[in-house]
């Protein structure tokens, strides 16, 4: 009876599309496969026929020079954007057809950690950090000053409960965006230039502390860096974009050692090879 | 002339395009609040944010304009000897007209802008972005909490500009100009009929509408930085005020 009533409600989801069927494929290793991604806005070509893996349970990094289109390959894997054409499979599930409750659902599975935090600039640090658990568990209030105490020790900040964003620095404001990541144990943490604009010291203390993080609760990462060698110290794989395509992928080390120009020059910072400052 | 037609037809096609953006954004909201209506909490903030903290403009406004309607009304009823009917005058004026239009007005430049600037300045700074990612429903907190807000606060609001007018037109007419206050009464008594107070009931739950649909609207697809949000904050004021105009002439053309 049970099985003629699922078939029931399958079918009629799948024809009055009310909630479409999610596609799944198998995730093998990887947790987030791009395939053949192309992404353009307006005329200019950002990612284009893009293929990748992202190692489940690791640290990989997307190094690459500014504009080439870094956060909009980050964006493509949490369906934050649509790509034109390709596919982005995440966790098994084909996210990049998603919409609605599928994509929201798919998304439990992500943290994020913006660029510049992101934090809601009308709240203070504590509903912050609270906002996901008041809004997506019925935790009681004890319950869930506990997990954000929990939360913010995790990343190395007490008494800052009562202060809002703009009375933060900018390291500070990263480690309560990552505390706010962390919340809800996500599978999949992504970080946008998670230590750009910050001095060297608290750029390697947030290193160390996605390194941490990331083996106590054992997520895979995908980091957006430019900072070079550092990023190289905490990151199992790393990936190189350049002109819309992946153009060298593989273990740090290895990318470190990598004979490839472009690579060879961006992790060099030299002023002469093929990368050109103006395009 | 051909590139005059190409131009004047690509910006038609452009503001119909934008109408229809306009009004897929609506609806979808509208079923948001139908659907996932949120926590009370969040609709409570917003009839504190515009209706409470409206209240002191609202009132400054409505008293002065009840004040000036009691001052003209007089002299130009005093010319035929009906200075008895100016309460009728002046509560006719604020309940049908003045009231709904003035306290949208007013609502408009001081919460409609907020509106904007917030929901602008979160997109800017991809604080709906970050919404996004956490699985959460960006209409069903930013949007949806904002129009019920202003649907229960802007009519609220109006009522507040009647009385606060009515007594302004009182302060000037009676205590002033020396109309008899019985007389003041007694005619508005007489005059206002249920119908006057239902259409603008309808006409300020409409601009209610109005206001927060325009104000988010502008917000969520504001430009970039802040000179996009300026502009979206510019575009929502404007928008909102003209069309409270427009739509209050249609509703008091059939409503009459």
């Amino acid at each position: 009876m049970k099985t003629v009533i699922g078939s029931a409600i399958k079918v009629l989801r799948l024809t009055t599309g009310l909630q479409p069927a999610v596609r799944k494929t198998e995730s093998g290793p990887s947790m987030i496969r791009l395939i053949n991604v192309t992404k353009s806005f307006d005329s200019q070509v950002v990612l284009n026929k893009l293929s990748m893996d992202i190692l489940t349970g690791k640290i990989t990094s997307i190094i690459g020079p500014s504009g080439e289109g870094k956060s909009v390959l980050l964006k493509h894997m949490i369906g934050l954007l649509k790509p034109d054409s390709g596919e982005v499979v995440a966790d098994g599930e084909v996210i990049s057809s998603m919409r609605g409750s599928n994509l929201n659902r798919a998304r439990e599975k992500f943290g994020m950690l913006f660029q510049n935090a992101a934090l809601f600039d009308s709240m203070t640090v504590f509903e912050n950090v609270a906002f996901p658990l008041e809004e997506k568990t019925r935790l009681s209030p004890a319950e869930i000053r506990d997990r954000v105490h929990e939360a913010l020790a995790h990343v190395g900040l007490k008494g800052i409960d009562k202060k809002y964003p703009d009375m933060l620095s900018g390291g500070m404001k990263k480690r309560v965006g990552l505390a706010r990541a962390l919340l809800l144990n996500p599978k999949i943490i992504l970080f946008d230039e998670p230590t750009t604009g910050l001095d060297p010291i608290i750029c390697r203390a947030i290193h160390q502390l996605i390194r941490d993080t990331h083996r106590r609760f054992g997520y895979t990462a995908v980091i957006v860096s430019h900072e070079i060698p550092e990023i190289f110290e905490i990151s199992d794989q790393v990936a190189m974009l350049y002109r819309g395509q992946i153009i060298e992928q593989g273990k740090a080390r290895d990318i470190q050692r990598s004979s490839h120009p472009v690579v060879r020059q961006f992790i060099n910072g030299s002023l002469d090879g093929p990368i050109r400052l103006v395009t | 002339m051909l590139f005059f037609v190409d131009k004047l037809g690509a910006k038609t096609l452009g503001v119909l395009q934008e109408m229809g953006k306009m009004l897929n954004f609506l609806v979808y909201a509208l079923y948001k609040i139908v659907t996932t209506p949120g926590k009370p909490i969040h609709i409570f903030k917003q009839i504190h944010f515009i209706g409470a903290k409206s209240f002191f403009v609202i009132f400054l406004t409505a008293a002065f304009t009840g004040m000036v309607l009691g001052l003209q009304g007089y002299y130009t009823l005093a010319k035929f000897g009906s200075e008895g009917m100016l309460g009728a005058a002046v509560a006719l004026s604020l309940i049908r007209e003045l009231g709904p239009v003035l306290s949208a007005l007013m609502v408009t430049g001081r919460a409609g802008s907020a509106i904007t600037t917030e929901i602008g300045i979160m997109n800017i700074t991809e604080q709906i972005d970050a919404l996004r990612t956490m699985a959460l429903e960006p209409y069903k907190y930013l949007v949806a909490p904002k129009i019920i807000g202003a649907l229960i606060a802007v009519p609220l609001l109006c009522a507040i500009f009647d009385v606060v007018g009515i007594y302004g037109g009182y302060l000037v007419g009676v205590k002033l100009l020396g109309v008899n206050p019985g007389a003041y009464f007694h005619e508005m008594e007489n005059s206002i009929v249920w119908k006057d107070v239902y259409s603008g009931f309808f006409k300020s739950l409409s601009f209610g509408l109005i206001i927060s649909w325009v104000s988010c609207y502008k917000g969520y697809y504001a430009g970039h930085g802040a000179e996009g949000v300026s502009r979206a904050t510019t575009a929502a004021v404007v928008m909102s005020s003209v069309m409270i105009l427009i739509w209050d002439y249609f509703l008091t053309s059939v409503l009459m």
